[in-house]
């Protein structure tokens, strides 16, 4: 006896719902088995981890809202994970594997903050933070339009080209810190000068950290729900992706759509970055982010390459992070366990993703046996 | 002599787990799977690897720790690909997220620890000759494995029936199975020994190349093995080629650091990263007129009709 996938007549849609919520539960269940390899009581380590965060819900319809801490910490951390991921869902579904995000989420928060480090103490207006972020998106678009480029026309593997970007993007910002744009006043600190008021971006509720990118990320989603299910461009998107051939006795080229699609979600990445910047960290420093650009892959397959799914998806991976930032002060565990986590994650959502196509089928009868006649 | 032989022996130690690693995805890709996760299963491997040595005291023991890490990371990857027939791309990449967050956590106890590296070999007079003596005849046992194993999938690959299926199964995996042969079981097979493979050149950091455990170490060279199989147009020779070519690189940066020309350290140090890329660009583009050499059915997906 043997099990054998065999192919659905039709996509499943219960499947289609079913798979990320299971793959969530196969995570947590994986989970608690590591807490008890790590000798921690694994039913309070995964409360720690991933319902104390959201304990603070009730918190939210009694007026105290000011004290909340958990959640607009956990939206500030979703804000730059649905703005790359809406992205990079946008390239999955062409079939164009920008994997570079991280490296474009730096292009972009070095682009948008060299305004930022050149305006630093000349008085300068409110215009500079509309033109940090235009900038931010611009560097990142020009990033990712190198493997772009490269592969529609040398036909170089783009997942290898703009992987190797990321590392020249963190050498490239270790540079600057260090060297021309380090503060002099920063007692040789690799920093930049604090960016001046207005060029940090506007908080949302006075005293917590939760700021104007939220909505703009809110609006990207919108504009990419629009975009994907009632343009001739989101049809020309998906349809190369799923029917390359068809889409090509439709005229659709998908040269043009690698270029497209990697310039958007280089922008989108990059203003991710200089959101970012402008509004946590406040000024550049060799590291600004926890592997968002790679953790928002994760996010883009979670939320099913939908720009709601992934809004969904980037809230739950938002809270890995808060969670694993607490567990690691309550229980003494390494923060690479987040890594571990979301590693999981995504295996099991692309395993269980294998069940929107496929069912199982319990074999009975010995293989067939092949052979030539 | 005695700067020219330097090189050569930091070329080649810089080289080795470059080779190791990408010998091994070699064959994957040649059996039709894209394992993009060889970074995180030699990350892991350097941190098995370094546990293992730290622990017993022997490099041997140390290495076979870091092929069976990488063996364990790759049968995961094999379940999700070829068992449920999931994406390569994304599995690969879940692979490597999972690896640098396991080594991480299997690496956090022994920061600041060190061990004694490989020994190399050494044959009275023999390895005094002058210039070539050292290179050829005083490497540690890493060096000298990775050479063997070359060899040794290059004879696998062209000279044996298994070795020829291997690359039918990578080239049309619907004829190879409609000939009767174990697609999915000849896929996993490949896939595990290129995990050990992966491993074992992750292992070598900490055990022969620097002798304690640093996290991120791998620093982006599972990437770079990646990148030299496409290089090597899926060749074992031309992938040593290539990769004591890489191996050069990286010393060539190190050494322009040492003489301090007054070029960043940042910008000498990415050169391994843009190396990559302008030798990917100009291999493509070379390679563009006569037709790509990648094994017809690399990274797409395979579920057997009963």
């Amino acid at each position: 006896m043997r099990l054998a996938l065999e192919r659905r007549a039709e996509r499943s849609i219960v499947m289609a719902l079913v798979s990320p919520l299971l793959a969530i539960a196969l995570t947590l269940a994986t989970g608690a088995l590591l807490f008890w390899l790590l000798g921690k009581p694994p039913l309070q380590a995964l409360k720690i981890y991933f319902l104390d965060p959201l304990a603070e819900i009730p918190q939210l319809f009694s007026g105290k809202r000011s004290e909340l801490f958990f959640l607009p910490e956990i939206i500030v951390k979703a804000t730059p994970l649905v703005l790359i991921a809406v992205g990079l869902s946008l390239c999955y579904l062409a079939n164009a594997w920008n994997i570079g995000a991280e490296g474009q989420f730096l292009a972009g928060a070095i682009t948008g903050g060299w305004l930022a480090v050149v305006t630093h103490g000349t008085g300068a207006g409110y215009w500079v933070l509309p033109a940090m972020l235009v900038l931010g998106a611009l560097g990142g678009a020009a990033y990712a339009l190198i493997p772009a480029l490269l592969k529609v026309r040398f036909g170089a593997s783009e997942i290898l080209t703009s992987l190797m970007l990321v590392y020249v993007a963190e050498l490239l910002l270790d540079y600057l810190v260090r060297g021309p744009w380090r503060d002099p006043k920063g007692f040789n600190f690799p920093t930049t000068a604090e960016f001046d008021p207005v060029a940090a971006m506007p908080t949302l509720i006075e005293g917590s950290r939760l700021h104007l990118g939220a909505i703009i990320a809110l609006l990207v989603v919108i504009w990419a729900t629009v975009m994907l299910g009632r343009t001739l461009r989101g049809f020309e998107i998906k349809l190369v992706g799923a029917a390359p051939r068809a889409a090509r006795f439709a005229g659709f080229n998908d040269k043009t759509l690698t270029v497209l699609t990697f310039a958007i979600s280089g922008a989108l990445a990059g203003l991710a970055g200089i959101i970012e910047v402008s509004a946590t960290v406040n000024h550049l420093q060799p590291n600004i982010s926890p592997g968002y650009g790679f953790t928002a892959i994760i996010v883009a397959f979670l939320g099913r390459l939908n720009p709601v799914g992934i809004l969904v998806a980037a809230l739950f991976l938002a809270l890995t992070f808060i969670g694993g930032e607490s567990a690691q002060i309550a229980l003494k565990v390494p923060l690479d366990l987040t890594k571990v986590f979301q590693g999981i994650l995504l295996f099991y959502v692309l395993a269980c993703d294998t069940l929107i196509l496929y069912r199982f089928r319990v074999l009975l009868a010995p293989k067939a046996v092949h052979g030539v006649h | 002599m005695g700067f020219i032989e330097a090189i050569l022996l930091t070329v080649i130690t810089a080289s080795t787990p470059l080779l190791l690693a990408a010998s091994g995805e070699l064959v994957v890709e040649r059996a039709g799977v894209l394992n993009l996760g060889v970074e995180g299963m030699m990350i892991v491997g350097a941190a098995c690897g370094f546990a293992g040595a730290y622990h017993t005291g022997s490099i041997a023991i140390g290495a076979l720790c870091g092929i069976f890490a990488g063996m364990l990371l790759s049968a995961v990857f094999a379940a999700v690909t070829l068992g449920l027939a999931a994406n390569q791309v994304a599995s690969g990449l879940a692979l490597t997220i999972l690896g640098v967050g396991l080594s991480g956590l299997i690496g956090a106890g022994y920061i600041g620890q060190k061990i004694d590296g490989a020994a190399h070999l050494y044959i009275p007079y023999i390895t005094d000759i002058p210039l070539l003596g050292k290179v050829i005849f005083g490497e540690n046992a890493f060096v000298y494995f990775s050479v063997a194993l070359i060899i040794g999938i290059w004879y696998f690959l062209y000279r044996t029936k298994a070795g020829l299926v291997l690359r039918a199964v990578g080239d049309n995996h619907a004829s190879a199975h409609a000939l009767g042969y174990p697609v999915l079981k000849i896929r996993t097979l490949a896939v595990l020994f290129g995990g050990g493979c992966a491993g074992l050149g992750g292992a070598y950091l900490p055990l022969a190349y620097t002798p304690f455990w640093v996290s991120g170490m791998t620093s982006g060279r599972g990437w770079i093995a990646l990148a030299l199989v496409v290089f090597a147009s899926w060749l074992p020779f031309r992938l040593m080629i290539g990769a004591y070519l890489f191996g050069g690189i990286t010393i060539l940066q190190l050494h322009a650091q040492a003489f301090g020309l007054g070029i960043p350290s940042q910008l000498m140090s990415s050169l391994p990263y843009l190396a990559t890329i302008v030798v990917l660009v100009a291999i493509s583009w070379w390679r563009g007129r006569a037709g790509s050499p990648a094994p017809a059915s690399l990274g797409l997906a395979f579920v057997p009709d009963r």
